[in-house]
């Protein structure tokens, strides 16, 4: 299909359909040459927001390597629903490990790649490994320190929602303070995951001066396939932190996946930026910048917040936190500052 | 080529010549001088192309390998003790997913207490992880062994672990036999993996499977174990064929002729026992050695066909499984079933404890007159532990054990320093 220039008559907002963009710049969902690579049947939950992340980023990514691909996938939701066999998601070679060492065995998968390169037994093919928070901020998070500081080249990709939704929404160390989790439970003094815990491991990653480290959330597909293909042009390590909203987890309706992503973003709650060799390149900007409620009201994680008697106090120390994020990652523009 | 060489050197230099694709090193006593020997090969270009990477734990070490090894390289690392129990998780992945990885264990304990001396309890503790477990005499067996491990490992699709005495051979400088190149490219074909990661023919691997088939996927591994059990000795007459060395195969007998006793050991500690054997055959006793060579799969048929007319069976080993006893005696004991005499179970050489000649021959001479009690630790001094059980006894908060043992062990020993002079 030719393109046909068309006149932008939505000027101003992020609801800009494929066909009014030139060709480059149009979706790689949106392409007929698209891989499906997470392919349709798997058995995610509705509205599954890991699942919407995996299938535009490793789409994006066989695009970018021209299907030319290993993936490694550390245990987790997307590992199970992927693959009940005999059946598979998968339309490309995957293999799955153990829950902490996808990033090892993406570096292992990497030098056996490289090896077989040189004794031109194969061309280039590139490495990506995916996980879970849990997989990746947790229990990998040896391998994936490890992977960083080598810089091996390999393309790190973890869908982040806050917590072990595989075995039952338990607390992980992404999950965010105040949210009600099966191990940190809405009861006692101070109901939910305590303030003070945790960690944003695309800013650890930073730290490592890996050559590319980005976020982004399932809200902007557009942004988060952007940042699958500029990963690729870079070789070494380089990772991707996706907020991927769970229904199940976070006690949302299926329909509001992309809301919550989006007002996650709005709010400042997850920042979305880019880094280069440890240093932050860009921010995708919040154009109208909203309170927390706004992001915390919807999620049945944070239900004990509201109710007759507020929380005002903790709301007002997420919000804190919302803030600190717009100033630490710019999330503004320089004129709203 | 003959070398007076280091046994983790040459172990080193074995594993060069098999063209490995990706080595993963993660140091651990005593087996750092091997990798750190690939390591320079590799930097200096002897090894190419070869992808040398040191990781950041024995469990990245083993994950490293099954992705390089599932991505279709000949992928080799080693370890010991602490090491090896770090990466179990990756250990029985790896033969789960039917990787041919081959993997030095430089036998060392397993603390608390940490001890960095040689025993077989690190390796024997993965007795179960579907490994192939192979134990070497002598450092030349434990190069030959790896140039074998490859070639057996690729072809069942399983991986293997070579097991040598840390120290004890690792650290020992003797004469080693390495082979050309030519010889071990002859001996063993480029890798040609049953599943590999292939962007040309995608496949998924590693799925779960539930009880609709772990049992016939579990059997089926037990299946390619007894498959090795016929492979290894033939792998063994083949490298006798090509190289002129007895190396490797199920079990090796020693002075079995007419032997009414017979000793089973494992590793390094042979060579003492051949010794010790020597002497009592002179002395008139009828007794010979059993070496167990391959450890898993356990070679029950060729021990029933080496031991037929044996009266007692002394099982001499460096590991036991606290509250019940020796591993190999009851391996041993499940391959011989009602017909195989008495069995005395001998725990020997804990934590690097010698094991002389002099103790060896004391224990067996009580064997040959079957004063031995079922399970006997050799060399064990009881004062020591009834000590310390009285402590216990006397006194809740009696101390930390180990830490009381010791004070025990070097106040007598200060004490009889003090009464020589």
């Amino acid at each position: 299909m030719s393109f046909q220039p068309v006149k932008f008559y939505q000027t101003g907002t992020f609801t800009v359909g494929n066909r009014l963009l030139a060709p480059e710049q149009r979706s790689v969902q949106a392409a007929t040459s698209r891989r499906n690579s997470l392919n349709s049947g798997h058995r995610a939950c509705q509205g599954c927001g890991e699942a919407l992340g995996a299938r535009y980023a490793i789409d994006a990514a066989m695009e970018a390597t021209g299907n030319r691909m290993v993936v490694v996938n550390a245990t987790g939701c997307l590992e199970v629903f992927s693959t009940p066999y005999p059946e598979t998601s998968w339309q490309i070679p995957w293999i799955h490990s153990l829950f902490g060492n996808a990033p090892a065995v993406a570096t292992g998968v990497a030098a056996a790649l490289k090896v077989k390169r040189l004794k031109g037994l194969l061309g280039d093919v590139r490495v990506v490994a995916q996980g879970g928070d849990g997989g990746t901020t947790d229990i990998g998070f040896g391998c994936l320190s490890g992977m960083f500081e080598r810089n091996d080249d390999v393309f790190y990709i973890c869908y982040d929602n806050g917590g072990y939704m595989n075995t039952g929404v338990q607390r992980s160390s992404a999950t965010p303070p105040a949210a009600r989790t099966a191990t940190t439970e809405a009861v006692g003094p101070t109901p939910g995951h305590a303030f003070g815990q945790g960690k944003f491991v695309p800013a650890i990653a930073m730290a490592h001066d890996i050559p590319y480290v980005a976020t982004a959330t399932v809200a902007d597909l557009r942004d988060l396939e952007y940042k699958v293909r500029k990963a690729m042009t870079f070789r070494g390590a380089r990772y991707l932190h996706i907020l991927v909203p769970c229904p199940l987890g976070w006690g949302a309706a299926s329909k509001d996946t992309l809301r919550i992503a989006r007002l996650a973003k709005e709010t400042g709650v997850f920042p979305v930026f880019e880094a280069e060799s440890g240093e932050l390149t860009g921010s995708s900007k919040i154009r109208h910048v909203l309170p927390v409620e706004e992001y915390l009201r919807p999620q049945k994680r944070f239900a004990h917040l509201f109710g007759p008697k507020p929380d005002v106090a903790a709301i007002a120390r997420l919000q804190a936190l919302a803030n600190r994020n717009i100033r630490k990652y710019r999330l503004l523009d320089e004129e709203a500052l | 080529m003959l070398k007076q060489i280091e046994g983790s050197r040459a172990v080193a230099e074995a594993v060069a010549l098999c063209r490995p694709d990706v080595i993963c090193a993660y140091p651990i006593s005593p087996q750092t001088h091997i990798v750190e020997g690939l390591g320079e090969m590799v930097k200096a270009g002897a090894i190419a192309p070869c992808e040398f990477i040191n990781v950041e734990s024995e469990f990245a070490a083993m994950s490293v390998a099954i992705g390089a090894s599932a991505a279709g390289a000949r992928s080799y690392t080693a370890t010991a003790s602490q090491g090896l129990l770090f990466m179990v998780e990756a250990v029985y992945n790896a033969s789960g997913l039917g990787l041919p990885i081959v993997m030095t264990v430089a036998n060392r304990a397993i603390g608390a207490p940490i001890n960095i001396w040689n025993d077989h309890s690190d390796a024997v503790s993965q007795r179960d992880s579907g490994w192939l477990q192979l134990f070497a005499e002598t450092n030349q067996e434990a190069a030959d062994l790896h140039i074998q491990a490859f070639r057996i490992a690729e072809e069942l699709s399983l991986p293997v672990m070579v097991c040598m005495d840390g120290f004890i051979l690792t650290h020992a400088y003797e004469r080693v036999d390495l082979p050309t190149q030519e010889m071990v490219d002859a001996f063993l074909p480029p890798y040609a993996p049953r599943q590999v990661l292939d962007p040309g023919e995608p496949v998924t691997i590693g799925t779960m499977v539930g009880p609709e088939a772990f049992t016939e996927v579990r059997y089926l591994a037990h299946e390619k174990q007894r498959q090795a059990l016929e492979l290894m000795p033939a792998v063994a007459a083949e490298f006798r064929a090509a190289f002129g060395r007895d190396s490797g195969g199920l079990v090796r007998g020693y002075r079995l002729d007419d032997a009414e006793t017979v000793v089973i050991a494992m590793g390094s500690v042979l060579g003492t026992l051949k010794d010790t054997v020597d002497e009592l055959r002179d002395a008139g006793v009828n007794i010979g050695v059993l070496g167990v060579v391959s450890f898993r799969p356990f070679p029950s048929a060729a021990v029933r066909a080496a031991l037929q007319s044996v009266r007692r069976l002394v099982v001499l080993e460096k590991y036991f499984a606290l509250g019940s006893g020796g591993v190999l005696a009851a391996d041993v004991q499940m391959a011989l079933g009602k017909n195989g005499g008495e069995i005395y179970s001998v725990i020997a050489g804990l934590g690097g404890r010698p094991i002389t000649k002099k103790s060896l021959r004391g224990l067996l001479e009580m064997a040959v007159r079957d004063e031995l009690v079922q399970l006997t630790f050799l060399d064990l001094d009881r004062t020591l532990v009834a000590k310390q059980l009285a402590r216990e006894r006397q006194t809740r908060r009696s101390g930390p054990a180990a830490e009381s043992i010791l004070r025990d062990v070097h106040g007598t020993m200060a004490r009889n320093e003090g009464k020589k002079s």
